[in-house]
């Protein structure tokens, strides 16, 4: 990797942009640092994708300040281009030509960079290097886009719902890869509506809705933030029961019925859970279901907005 | 790193990209190179110069036969009066010829049918010069039958002209709304690639398919019918890159802003359909009105048309096709001028 002279790869100010009547980008605020794996997680028509558009130079803001690399799209546009990997978010590549002729074409826009030959083997399309792209299923595409974003040996990385549509086999094959461009220190800003994908792949996340940035951080810092570290739910059945006392119950911070089964938010689950079967056996109510989980950026998610992340 | 070769610069990986999604697409080489070709031999099968056609008739007597076999253009078979009458009825004559009581001789043909009415003409001429009819005045004939002056003739430089512009047109039209549409162009022009590049690998391309499109019809046409090619070779070469870069610009701007293949489809249709009715590629373009002969005259596809008819038939050089020059000069210049300024890269 060249040494970047600035130790952020990507400062966006203020960003505004708006299509008509409908405000895309409502005044966005971001910095990705080098090295970083930058995650911008969001329902469908957050603005996700115009956010990274704009960063990539595909679509110009109506105000706000962007810098990536240390550079303005204004001024050095073409050594931006240089510098940068894109993947768009549903390209289809020419389909008539073979995995190698693409990468061949792609590579021939860059000044250096890895060849057609070693693009393949970093998205592990040996066996594919002769196939039509028409023939590739949609996980052998995207790793194949991810190549064509590679070419260049970018400073950044930028990938919109690089796994989107894909089955998981495919999508945990494309992580991978992912993890590995990461160890290899390369920086990256994806978007996605996938919480696991942003949870595994990004060391910090920043969640939008509606145009805006709700919060940002490391996962860990975002799903500590709203309290809560545990989701135990249970069903009692038929059976009545006295809520309060659950209430009670060492750990718990909060209580909420949800479908018949009861959901609560605890902050140590080695001691509530316990705790929760004693207080039950005091009541002499049966258990007919428990289920715990760590709370996720879905939690934050819906804590933020009331909604989930899927439902659009 | 290696050292990047020939094959590794930017324009010609991307006119090797038009060259593979071009022969790899059967139905592309089919309507562009084998389709005019079949036209162009079925039309010239269809509109050949027959021999002088020899016309059937029938006559009942032996001597009425006599008479009329002295004419070389008929045929005459002797048949029983029934039989006769029924070839009339169902076109296997084209006229029967009886006596009758008051020594007239009955044609029995159709008025409405033109070979009736020659079998009319030439079979009462034999009959009435068997009788002893002298012409007051005699004709000598003086055939004219020469290459050049044919249906076929006309046609090929018409097909070539049109051809030119439908692969021009569909080439640039097609190739660049499907890769908007699939935001194929999008990933492109978001590498460090130059844009006019892209631009250029179109017309690359187009300059090397050239050569089979004007070649394939035109030699098709030297061979098989023996049209001519009277005017010079550059004269001709020249005027085939003038037209194909005229047509590729209307087709760029046609396909600046479209981001559908239906649209386009329409589009293209709309600017070459009536070309291919006004522009004389079958049928002159003298048949129009008077009123309209300017217009015709200013299309691009009428001045393809007039310039390689001009080059082959009459073996007109450089200077005479000037005006037609001129026309596609200006229509490349304005079309390019607005694809430029109304082009998207999304």
């Amino acid at each position: 990797m060249p040494p970047s002279q600035t130790k952020t790869a990507l400062r966006v100010r203020n960003l505004r942009k708006a299509f008509k009547d409908v405000v895309a980008v409502d005044g966005v605020d971001l910095e990705v640092r080098s090295g970083e794996c930058f995650g911008l997680l969001g329902p469908n028509g957050a603005g996700k994708t115009t956010t990274i558009e704009i960063c990539e130079g595909l679509t110009a803001a109506d105000s706000g300040e962007v810098e990536v690399l240390g550079l303005r799209w204004s001024s050095d546009a073409s050594t931006l281009r240089q510098k940068l990997g894109i993947q768009l978010q549903e390209t289809q590549l020419a389909e008539k030509l073979t995995v190698f002729e693409t990468l061949s074409l792609f590579r021939s826009f860059f000044l250096q960079g890895p060849g057609a030959e070693e693009a393949i083997r970093m998205v592990q399309l040996e066996e594919k290097r002769g196939a039509r792209v028409g023939a590739l299923s949609g996980g052998q595409k995207q790793r194949l886009a991810l190549a064509c974003a590679l070419v260049g040996d970018p400073d950044l990385l930028f990938l919109d719902e690089p796994t989107t549509g894909l089955d998981p086999q495919a999508r945990r094959q494309l992580w991978e890869l992912i993890e590995e461009f990461k160890a290899a220190g390369r920086t990256i800003l994806l978007t996605t509506h996938y919480m696991e994908e942003a949870e595994r792949l990004c060391d910090r996340v920043a969640i939008m809705d509606h145009g805006k940035i709700m919060t940002q951080g490391t996962p860990r810092e975002l799903i500590a933030g709203i309290g809560v570290e545990h989701v135990v739910e249970f069903s009692a059945g038929s059976n009545a029961l006295d809520m309060d006392r659950v209430r009670g119950v060492a750990g718990v911070r909060d209580v909420r019925s949800e479908n018949g089964s009861v959901l609560l938010q605890v902050t140590e689950l080695h001691r509530a859970v316990p705790a929760l079967l004693e207080e039950l056996g005091r009541q002499s109510v049966p258990l007919t279901e428990l289920r715990t989980h760590s709370a996720t950026l879905e939690d934050v998610f819906v804590h933020l907005t009331g909604r989930h992340l899927r439902d659009e | 790193m290696s050292k990047r070769g020939f094959m590794d610069h930017a324009l010609v990986q991307l006119t090797l990209m038009r060259m593979r999604e071009f022969i790899r697409e059967p139905e592309a080489l089919f309507w562009s190179m084998i389709f005019p070709l079949a036209l162009a031999a079925g039309l010239g099968i269809a509109f050949r110069n027959r021999p002088p056609e020899v016309l059937k008739i029938a006559a009942v007597t032996p001597r009425l036969t006599e008479a009329l076999r002295q004419e070389k253009q008929l045929d005459v078979m002797q048949l029983p009066p029934q039989l006769a009458e029924q070839f009339v009825r169902t076109g296997k004559v084209a006229l029967a010829a009886e006596p009758a009581a008051d020594g007239t001789v009955v044609y029995r043909y159709d008025d409405t049918n033109p070979e009736g009415r020659q079998a009319r003409m030439l079979a009462d001429q034999a009959i009435q010069r068997a009788a002893g009819r002298q012409d007051p005045i005699a004709g000598r004939d003086q055939i004219m039958r020469e290459p050049g002056s044919r249906y076929i003739d006309f046609l090929i430089p018409g097909l070539i002209g049109m051809g030119i512009m439908g692969n021009s047109i569909w080439g640039m039209g097609f190739s660049i709304v499907d890769a908007r549409r699939k935001k194929l162009m999008k990933r492109i022009v978001a590498t460090p690639m130059p844009k006019h590049y892209y631009l250029l690998s179109f017309l690359l391309w187009r300059m090397i398919l050239l050569p089979v499109d004007v070649g394939v019809p035109l030699a098709f046409g030297a061979l098989v019918f023996d049209v001519p090619l009277r005017g010079s070779f550059v004269a001709l070469a020249a005027a085939c890159v003038l037209a194909s870069l005229c047509f590729s610009a209307v087709g760029l701007l046609l396909a600046s802003r479209v981001r559908t293949i239906e649209a386009v489809s329409g589009l293209m249709n709309v600017v070459m359909v009536p070309m291919w009715i006004l522009s004389g590629v079958f049928f002159s373009s003298q048949r129009f009105p008077d009123l309209v002969q300017p217009l015709i005259k200013a299309l691009p596809l009428t001045a393809v048309i007039d310039a390689l008819r001009a080059n082959m038939l009459q073996g007109s050089g450089l200077a005479q096709v000037a005006p037609q020059a001129g026309v596609l000069g200006a229509w490349l210049v304005v079309c390019f001028g607005f694809a430029l300024r109304l082009f998207r890269w999304r």
